[in-house]
């Protein structure tokens, strides 16, 4: 019987990893500008958040489970006060640890729209955090640090985060390569030269420029300028 | 869910229509309202939303709507009220 609860806390933990990581990835992949395998974009999203909740619930069970295994010896605030365990206190306090973070993201996530946008992403941030320490927490304690089988199932996790993070930053993977690309309209930026009026152009209000085609220094603002010319691609850059 | 977005107009009346609201100051232009509206909304050139009415919430595109408000990424969709909710206590 009290094997049974040491297999399921093995399980259970190993399933609420590799389940963070697929959040981690998809959390990470709904921020870059194209999402994987032609998703769209709500999908990605839902995904993140239902894998979260079912995250939540084996790592419920994990801990559950744990505080019930005899060897373990754990006692209730073992379960919110990291490293002040008996067995093992640093690598069992990051499992500790990650379980507090990920109640903080999780909680403040379903409390998003009372807290506000910024409160929020500050703390859903915490994953960054949270994630590696429950990896370490997952090499380092119970039964299996050291097994082939655990450092596998490690090392596909890493290599997953790794890949999500490769594809967010990659500016080939934007939806809107030319968003990135903006330019700031040269007639905003210090004339170069003092020489403005270029004699062989006759200038034309009221035609829009072109698509890719900044317009000529000297030009004068078409009578729309702002309302559309601002939306053609290639035209301005985004100052971040 | 704020006040304004469960008012009726008054008792026995028609429910206030709602509409759609974008928060342009927050809107991050990742383009998932108009994949979960796309009766009401599509997408501009940069991916940021474009009303195709006046952004008037039929009752039957209320739950979508509701959803899209829910999932926006930078809680910048809101569902509001036509008219102005009658000042009450
Ligand atoms: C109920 C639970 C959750 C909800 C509703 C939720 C929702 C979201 C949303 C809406 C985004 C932004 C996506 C975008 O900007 O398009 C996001 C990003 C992210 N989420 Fe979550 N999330 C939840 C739980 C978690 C958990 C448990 C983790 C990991 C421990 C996590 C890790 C991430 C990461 C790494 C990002 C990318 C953040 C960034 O770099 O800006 N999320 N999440
Ligand atoms: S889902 Fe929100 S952030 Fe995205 S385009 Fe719509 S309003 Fe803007």
């Amino acid at each position: 019987m009290t094997d049974a609860l040491w297999y399921f806390a093995r399980g259970s933990g190993v399933v609420s990893l590799v389940l963070l990581t697929v959040v981690v990835a998809l959390g990470i992949g709904a921020r870059s500008g194209r999402t994987a395998f032609g998703l769209p974009r709500f999908a990605v999203n839902l995904l993140h958040r239902n894998a979260a909740l079912l995250a939540v619930v084996f790592l419920a069970g994990h801990v559950v489970s744990l505080l019930f295994d005899p060897y373990a010896q754990l006692r209730v605030f073992d379960l919110v006060l990291p490293f002040a365990g008996n067995y093992r206190p640093v690598w069992q306090g990051l499992g500790t640890l990650a379980f507090d973070l990920l109640l903080a993201i999780v909680i403040t996530s379903l409390l998003r729209k009372r807290l506000g946008a910024r409160v929020w992403r500050i703390v859903h941030w915490l994953a960054y955090l949270c994630w590696p320490v429950a990896l370490l927490h997952g090499l380092g304690t119970g039964s299996d640090n050291g097994t082939v089988w655990l450092w596998t199932i490690s090392a596909l996790c890493t290599l997953l985060v790794v890949a999500a993070v490769g594809w967010r930053l990659a500016p080939s993977f934007s939806r809107f390569p030319e968003r990135a690309r903006r330019h700031i309209n040269p007639r905003l930026l210090p004339a170069p030269t003092p020489a403005l009026t270029q004699p062989g152009t006759p200038s034309q209000p009221g035609t829009p420029p072109q698509p890719g085609t900044p317009p000529q220094p000297g030009t004068p603002p078409p009578a729309h300028f702002g309302a559309r010319a601002s939306a053609q691609p290639g035209s301005y850059e985004e100052v971040r | 869910m704020s006040h304004a977005e469960t008012t009726r107009i008054g008792r026995g009346q028609e429910p206030a229509s709602r509409r759609l609201h974008v928060d342009w100051t927050a809107c991050d232009g990742r383009g998932l309202c108009a994949e979960l509206l796309p009766e009401l909304l599509t997408e501009d050139d940069w991916g940021f939303p474009v009303a195709r009415g006046d952004m008037t919430v039929p009752p039957a595109l209320e739950p979508a709507a509701r959803q899209a408000v829910d999932r926006c990424p930078a809680l910048a969709l809101r569902l509001v009220s036509e008219r102005p909710a009658p000042a009450s206590s």
